[in-house]
């Protein structure tokens, strides 16, 4: 990890201790967003939208308006929330399960009619918050609670699915263990939106809690992921 | 007759998804923007983002709302159940259709339940059941007034066929809006949840908010004794008593004209507000009462709400017809 490149970018919310689990990697996706909202000045000029899942934890973690909201409706919610009052930066931040299964309408719709509306999905391969069923990500033989002979199911790629649909949208992959490139994405997103266009940035997560895994055998499964889930802008 | 009332209300925006008999609201509303450019829409990929796109537009102070029937009403519950929780102004018209499913779409008093207990609570909303066009206009004026100036989500009953009814309406009905606040914009620095680590949390917030519903309860709650026309000298001491509401109470007041001049000490009452019900009215006006008559396009919805709010032990009947038109006649009969 470069968190020492970042100095300013790992210390700026750090009065707050985070709620997630010990390893996961929510925090550091929020940690790089505030940065980089504190950077462009839109600390005050930002609303972050919340789904359910492991996104609701990060409710009270930032300087920022924040709500929560309800399971896969953080898009639709900032989308109205967009349309009456477009002169602030709305972010949603949502894991793979809101994103792809349940809120998987209303995200086409939002990247096909380009509203812009900054999307992060967090992508760990399950369904986190609940205990680490099957998502619309996990991975061709992944054993999870709900797939306990292992997902026969190519997973959801998300970036990939909505660029034929939205040919303005700014979409891109990055990964926690990356945070030079994640860093790039994530300012390259707010400022697609602030040129008025659908942003969405996939950022490949780490869950060791319910992939029950320990530090290096975490990174090595976010680089397995790699594999599957290609990382770049698309 | 909506549209006009949204727009007096102040309303911007409005989100919506076409379903019969509600859609003629939607379609009406693009047709206004199109000459007022300050009123804004969106035709959503279904119900739930319509909802939603009225909670994200409310927080962020914009007066917003949607319109919706039947199985859209029941795809509605997903974002009033947020309002709920988050005790958020969203102002939902309601064209009722026939159900369970996708039924029919004409008459129908079955969404009665999803409007006041359809979220996962305890269906604290304010619920309008106007009786025609022109209580269409003021109970959607109010419906925005008091969603922003109570913050509870609001819902106003219509049906396919009041929607459809065209006439000529008098519209004396001069209220100051109320304006709408931001909730949430760059002068704030709010976190809004609506989950709960601890379960007194939730207790604690629960029973503010129910203290909120009965305060506003005693600011807002409406409801019609309806004498009969010829005014019976014993009016409001009836022998019986029938209870209707929204458009159905047309032929039950009918209904009381003929009872009268068949010498029946009868009455009508209408809660206009089914929630929160007007119970003391009721109980008041109830005290003389031997028998009430239940007249509703359900097979029980207002019972049930009069049965909860009633205190006196007294025989309640009913005509019961879920999804059809009521006539005048029938009511009538049921006092023979």
């Amino acid at each position: 990890m470069d968190y020492q490149d970042y100095p300013n970018h790992y210390k700026c919310c750090m009065s707050k201790e985070a709620k997630f689990c010990p390893g996961c990697g929510y925090p550091v996706v929020l940690r790089f967003l505030h940065a980089i909202l504190k950077e462009k000045k839109l600390e005050k000029k930002t609303a972050l939208g919340l789904d359910i899942g492991c996104s609701l934890l990060a409710w009270d973690l930032l300087p920022i308006n924040t709500f929560q909201t309800h399971h896969g409706r953080v898009v639709p919610t900032m989308v109205g929330f967009n349309r009456a009052k477009p002169d602030l930066l709305s972010v949603a931040l949502v894991g793979d399960g809101g994103a792809y299964a349940i809120g998987l309408q209303s995200l086409l719709w939002a990247a096909m009619r380009n509203d812009p509306v900054l999307v992060i999905v967090v992508n760990n391969t399950v369904y986190a918050m609940t205990g680490g069923q099957m998502a619309p990500t996990t991975m061709v033989e992944q054993k999870t609670d709900t797939s306990p002979v292992g997902n026969d199911q190519p997973p959801v790629l998300g970036p990939e699915l909505i660029r034929g649909l939205s040919p303005k949208a700014y979409l891109a992959r990055a990964a926690v263990n990356d945070v030079k490139q994640l860093n790039i994405y994530l300012n390259k997103a707010v400022e697609a939106c602030q040129l008025g266009n659908f942003a969405l940035v996939e950022v490949l997560s780490f869950c060791p809690t319910n992939w029950r895994t320990k530090g290096a055998e975490t990174n090595e499964r976010v680089e397995e992921m790699k594999k599957v889930f290609k990382i770049g802008e698309f | 007759m909506v549209v006009k009332a949204c727009i007096d209300a102040g309303a911007k925006m409005m989100f919506g998804y076409p379903i019969t008999p509600g859609t003629e609201i939607l379609s009406h509303w693009i047709r206004e923007a199109q000459t007022d450019k300050s009123l804004k829409y969106l035709q959503t990929e279904d119900e739930i983002a319509a909802g939603f796109c009225v909670c994200g537009a409310v927080l962020a102070g914009e007066k917003a709302f949607t319109a919706t029937a039947g199985p859209g009403t029941v795809l509605m519950q997903d974002a009033l159940s947020m309002a709920d929780g988050m005790r958020l102004p969203v102002v939902v018209i309601v064209v009722q259709r026939g159900g369970p499913s996708s039924g029919t779409v004409i008459y129908s008093q079955q969404e009665v339940n999803l409007a006041i207990h359809g979220g996962n609570g305890e269906g604290l909303r304010l619920v309008y059941s106007p009786s025609n066009l022109s209580e269409l206009y003021e109970y959607t004026r109010l419906a925005f007034n008091n969603a922003w100036k109570y913050n509870f989500p609001t819902v106003v009953l219509s049906d396919g066929f009041l929607m459809k009814t065209r006439q000529l309406v008098d519209l004396d009905f001069k209220i100051k809006n109320f304006s709408a606040e931001p909730i949430i914009s760059e002068n704030t620095q709010k976190n809004i949840r609506n989950i709960y680590t601890f379960e007194e949390e939730l207790g604690e917030k629960l029973a503010q908010d129910k203290k909120d519903f009965e305060k506003m309860g005693s600011e807002v709650i409406k409801s019609e004794v309806f004498c009969g026309r010829g005014q019976v000298a014993t009016c409001p001491y009836f022998d019986e008593l029938i209870i209707a509401h929204g458009i159905v109470a047309g032929a039950a007041k009918e209904a009381v004209d003929e009872l009268q001049k068949a010498g029946k000490k009868v009455g009508l009452f209408r809660p206009i507000t089914l929630s929160p019900f007007p119970k003391d009215e009721l109980n008041k006006l109830a005290k003389s009462v031997k028998k009430i008559f239940i007249v509703e396009s359900s097979m029980g919805q207002l019972r049930d709400l009069v049965k909860q709010n009633l205190d006196a032990a007294i025989e309640v009947d009913g005509l019961y017809k879920p999804a059809e038109g009521i006539e005048a006649e029938e009511v009538v009969k049921l006092f023979e």
